[in-house]
């Protein structure tokens, strides 16, 4: 795909500093579209007839915000091009019966088609058979109206997103343990200040480049960085020890650790006294993870576990941050709950510069799981089966609570089912790309075809666009108006900087349309400003309490944390300090015990195959692989795998391999690299088509937060036949 | 329906690893499960009680879930597969659907002169460590007692030996083979052993054949068949185990030198299946806690219905010993090339007072230890545990910084 505007080396492209005095010029200050870091950026505009090949707007830095000071990755720096009409959607398309291909529509034939399949659907089998699948992009204004489109308008159970595959386990084992769930319960500056830091799963060099700098900070200070992951990620190069655990062993080396916490004499027996309760249970699950059966299960040596305790413990204050890795597990919700019973156990928690906290992915996967997306959610991480919470809720939105639908499935529940009896027929899918992002994504795929609707609103043509009856061109993030909340439960503005091309629409007027055309004129607001003050009342007195949070607060004190009640209150940037959000203020240990993953390797497919991601893509790669400089330095998908391996199967370095598993074959050029396990394949999951590592993955579900098995499965390796092409 | 009724005999660890697994993949309306433990403590961790005696640990007790009934102090004496029942030591029947032997395996008792009282007790300040009530009566005695000899330099006898020095007295080893842990070391690397055993303080004494013990009422000597005279307050015999079968084959079950099972446990009778120290799977008993879970892992999948293709193929443990500094692991057969037409690598560092060896026989790993330095544990393990090729060159699987 060509650019219109010069093309810059991902690598080295600096940022320009805002113009300060540069006539003509505006710049908004706004967020990056991507990550949950949520950067500062300004987006500056140029004098009006500037000339042809000039962007409409450009990034450039804004020091003043505190998560990132300035700094931007290479994803965050080339987000403009983005905006390029040439690479999105200007018009609705609408399936043409006679050939079967998408042409041109105008908006009222898009939306009528959209709202009389929904209606088709639920006429002929009710309006369970309707569903909404969202995404954590999403901003909260929006996430709170698809939440209250699909109970209001469709009135169906079956809403869920994709943040299902993000932080899912972390926040029912935050919820578990402290009672409420965001992400960090702290500022990202805590960061620096710790003792000692195990990061567990997560890999901030590839994935949140910015964040590094509170990682060197705290070395700096003398803290410690424990790194736990299979791979030596560019983020393990960092640290000051490595953890290498087997892939699907992260439950069992916590496990391990907090034996040796107990064995090593390192429990903060204050603390656990005044602040938790459940240890005893947790304490005798430990037992039967003594150290070396957990070296015999993850290969990490007793020594190196005692020396990680000893740091993590001795240190006066630290923190574990999980990511995907430790989350994206059926056993993910037990993992996370066993790292924090490390931090509970020791004291690590509830106390200035020490905690748990989880690394969130997606630019909103914060905010998005807080206001209705979730199919077992309303507004404000209010629980849709407390009858309380649907009356206050029910109440905002002017229904009879009884009209609430009961929760829904979870995401791949609902993507599994969708076309078959008692599953969805008609699905509305709003800024996710599932045919890429989910596991198993070849049946996935098939689920999507057998719909009798498909409709997808984007701002471009994805994978799961090109197979829909009608999409949507929405605007996007400079282009709108909206809120989002980080990984810090910082809820922050991003201000439109541009408007949208022509023939494009935002995501609350789709909504408005639909709802009108479904015969709910009202309560559909386009500005998103209303939405705002309605989601503010809607999450009052809620668990994530948006009540005193105003677009002139944000703008005045560039974000502000929730919860924060009312308009005086300061907002929480420190949760837990006093007490933690549980009815009796106390953190509850999980008394959990480790469990194999769901597919292990075996003489047929004899390796794991581990996924994740690299720097200059973005999840499904919707956005990012429209980008040049992006796909210049990160052109397509490839398998790392071990020197010794590849010279077991004879593989050079750029060959053509075939990945199996029992739900598929993918095809990516080996990279050969030592810092993979020799039992271990991985592969980045950002692309479609032949190179789908979610072709291979495993959709086995963790029992509490239906989390899938992204980062373990079986796989057989092999070079790929003659005649078959690298995607 | 009617709940299945499964019986295990025994307490121990492969007891309770199985009903915990049973427990979390059954409801708890579909299963009524009794353990059934002669001694009175319930399930705990048997591979720590060296350092519950070191006082590492106030508590091993291991989680059995939630439902499970334990009998505690509950010797089971009799076995009726035919029928379906057990008998109790105080007359009761009891009847089961499933039966499970988990009896593990008792302390040898070595035929020695002196340790006996004339009823057969042990003789005062004479101790074995096998159970959480062993444990503490040596702990006791240990705290008291000025010298301590522990007789056996396998891998208890080392431990507890180490576990005792740090309790005050002085201990004395005596091991009638030439080099410690014969069946899991060579030469080199058991000599290693005992060089970090003698900075802990710990006497040796190898090749000696203990000839008596002295003493009345209370051990006060031990001596050794070349005379020598070992003075001591307290004796711990750790000379192995052996399974505890008497039940299975008063029943008439196939017993060689533990109770036969196949790859689903079964034994040779109907409805019952035996799993841990005492079970003897395609000729080999390991004694040890990971085969033991293994096994009870593949068992609960089969009791439970949750996995009715669940196999247990075997496993290729390793030997590990954790006794304060003292860090080793090995193996296989670290002595192979005594076969001939084997290779061996070594690198000792007696500074650092690591020894490190690995033997190959053609792209096989046939044995290795790893004394001192764990840091290429995980690779080792990796190898072992599939038998992987191994490279031309494998020095990486005992030093940290070769390149594979």
């Amino acid at each position: 795909m060509k650019s219109p505007y010069p093309a810059r080396n991902t690598a080295d492209a600096a940022v320009k500093r805002p113009g300060a005095n540069v006539v003509g010029m505006t710049t908004t200050d706004t967020h990056c579209p991507y990550c949950a870091l949520q950067c500062g950026m300004g987006l500056r505009r140029p004098p009006p007839g500037a000339g042809p090949g000039v962007p409409p707007v450009e990034v450039v830095e804004r020091p003043g915000f505190p998560v990132n000071r300035g700094a931007l990755c290479g994803k965050g720096r080339t987000a403009a091009a983005v905006l390029d009409p040439a690479v999105r959607l200007t018009a609705p398309l609408v399936r043409d019966p006679a050939t079967g291909t998408l042409v041109r529509a105008s908006w009222d034939e898009a939306l009528s088609r959209v709202a009389a399949g929904l209606e088709e659907t639920a006429t002929r089998y009710g309006p369970e058979a309707t569903g909404v699948f969202g995404g954590g992009g999403l901003t909260n204004e929006k996430a709170y109206l698809l939440g209250k489109f699909a109970r209001v308008v469709l009135r169906t159970p079956h809403i869920d997103y994709n943040g299902r595959f993000c932080m899912s386990s972390a926040a029912a084992a935050h919820r578990a343990a402290f009672g409420i769930d965001r992400g960090l319960p702290f500022p990202v500056e805590d960061i620096a200040t710790a003792g000692c830091v195990i990061l567990v799963g997560a890999n901030p060099a590839e994935t949140m480049p910015p964040l590094l700098r509170y990682f060197t900070e705290l070395r700096r200070n003398g803290g410690h960085l424990i790194v736990v992951d299979p791979r030596r990620t560019r983020t393990a190069e960092r640290a000051d020890t490595h953890l290498r655990p087997v892939p699907g062993t992260d439950l069992a080396l916590a496990l391990g650790l907090l034996h040796l916490a107990v064995a090593d004499g390192h429990l903060d027996e204050e603390f656990i006294a005044d602040r938790t309760t459940g240890f005893e249970q947790a304490r005798a699950a430990a037992m039967a993870h003594w150290p070396e059966r957990v070296e015999q299960l993850t290969g990490v040596p007793v020594p190196l576990m005692r020396e990680a305790v000893r740091r993590f413990a001795d240190a006066p204050t630290a923190m574990v941050l999980t990511a995907r890795g430790a989350e994206q597990h059926s056993k993910g919700t037990d993992t996370v709950g066993a790292w924090i019973n490390l931090c509970l156990a020791t004291g690590k928690a509830g106390r200035p510069g020490s905690g748990y906290g989880c690394l969130t992915g997606q630019g909103n996967g914060q905010g998005g799981r807080e206001h209705g997306q979730k199919a077992d959610q309303l507004p404000g991480y209010r629980s849709l089966t407390d009858p309380a919470a649907r009356a206050h809720v029910a109440k905002v939105w002017g229904v009879d609570p009884g009209t609430l639908p009961g929760p829904g499935v979870s995401a791949y529940e609902l993507l599994d089912r969708l076309g078959t009896p008692g599953g969805v027929k008609a699905l509305l899918v709003a800024g996710s790309n599932p045919m890429v992002s989910a596991p198993r994504a070849a049946h996935v795929t098939e689920r999507l075809a057998a719909l009798d609707f498909l409709a997808v609103s984007d701002v471009v043509l994805s994978e799961t666009a090109a197979l829909a009856d009608v999409v949507l061109p929405v605007a996007q993030w400079a282009e709108e108006t909206g809120t989002t909340t980080n990984l810090e439960g910082r809820v922050i503005l991003r201000r439109a900087a541009v408007t949208p091309p022509d023939g494009v629409r935002t995501d609350l007027d789709v909504l408005h349309g639909l709802a009108a055309r479904l015969g709910v004129p009202r309560g559909f607001p386009t500005d998103p400003q209303e939405v705002f003050e309605e989601l503010r009342r809607a999450s009052a007195g809620g668990p994530a309490d948006y009540a005193g949070i105003s677009y002139p607060r944000i703008r005045a004190e560039d974000g502000v944390f929730w919860p924060c009640p009312h308009p005086t209150h300061p907002g929480t940037p420190r949760l837990f300090l006093d007490r933690f959000a549980t009815p009796d203020g106390r953190a509850r240990f999980a008394a959990v015990s480790h469990r194999p993953a769901a597919e292990e390797p075996d003489a047929h497919y004899p390796l794991h195959l581990t996924t994740g991601r690299v720097t200059a893509q973005y999840q499904s790669g919707a956005q990012t692989r429209r980008v040049p400089e992006l796909n210049a330095a990160a052109p397509g998908p490839f398998v790392e795998l071990h020197p010794r391996l590849a010279t077991r199967l004879g593989v050079t370095e750029g060959q053509l391999l075939a990945v199996t598993s029992r739900r598929g074959r993918a095809l990516a050029p080996a990279r050969i690299t030592d810092a993979i396990r020799p039992d271990t394949v991985f592969m980045p999951f950002h692309w479609p088509g032949a190179g789908r590592a979610n072709t291979l993955t495993n959709p086995a579900l963790d029992p509490v937060s239906k989390m899938p098995e992204f980062k373990v499965c079986a796989v057989r390796l092999e070079k790929a036949a003659t005649g078959e092409q690298q995607p | 329906m009617n709940p299945h009724r499964i019986a295990v005999v025994g307490a121990g660890m492969a007891a309770a690893r199985l009903a915990r697994q049973l427990q979390a993949h059954s409801a708890p309306e579909d299963i009524e499960l009794t353990l059934y433990g002669a001694e009175p403590d319930a399930p705990y961790n048997r591979t720590l009680l060296t350092e519950v005696l070191t006082g590492r640990y106030a508590a091993v007790d291991l989680p059995y879930g939630p439902g499970t009934t334990v009998r505690t102090g509950t010797e089971v004496v009799a076995l009726d597969t035919d029928a379906r029942k057990i008998v109790l030591a105080d007359g009761e029947h009891t009847a089961y659907d499933s039966l499970v032997l988990a009896t593990g395996a008792s302390p040898v008792r070595p035929a020695l002169p002196g340790s006996r009282t004339p009823d057969g007790d042990l003789l005062g300040g004479v101790h074995h460590l096998r159970t959480l009530t062993d444990c503490r009566l040596l702990a006791d005695a240990a705290a008291r007692a000025a010298r301590a000899v522990v007789i056996g330099g396998g891998v208890l006898g080392v431990s507890a030996a180490r576990a005792l020095a740090t309790l005050g007295p002085h201990v004395d080893l005596v091991h009638r083979e030439p080099h410690l842990m014969g069946r899991h070391l060579d030469a080199e690397s058991a000599a290693a052993l005992r060089h970090q055993l003698t900075g802990l303080g710990i006497d040796t004494h190898l090749g000696h054949r203990p000839r008596a013990l002295h003493g009345t009422g209370r051990v006060t000597a031990v001596e050794l068949a070349d005379g020598t005279r070992l003075d001591t307050d307290l004796v711990l015999l750790a000379c192995g185990v052996r399974p505890r079968t008497h039940l299975a084959r008063a029943a008439g079950l196939d017993v060689r030198q533990g109770i036969v099972v196949d790859d689903r446990l079964a034994t040779s009778a109907p409805g019952t299946y035996a799993l841990g120290d005492c079970a003897e799977h395609r000729g080999v008993v390991h004694g040890l806690a990971d085969p033991a879970w293994r096994q009870a892992d593949t068992l609960a999948a089969l009791l439970s219905g949750t996995d009715p293709h669940a196999r247990y193929t075997g496993a290729r443990p390793l030997t590990r010993l954790t006794a304060g500094p003292v860090q080793l692991a090995a193996f296989g057969d670290p002595a192979a090339e005594r076969h001939g037409d084997h290779e061996v690598l070594r690198l000792t560092d007696a500074t650092r007072g690591t020894h490190r060896k690995l033997v190959r026989r053609g792209d096989r790993l046939a044995g290795a230890v790893l004394l001192g330095d764990l840091a290429t544990l995980g690779d080792l393990l990796a190898v072992w545990q599939r038998d992987e090729d191994l490279p031309a060159d494998p020095l990486y699987l005992i030093h940290e910084g070769a390149r594979p």
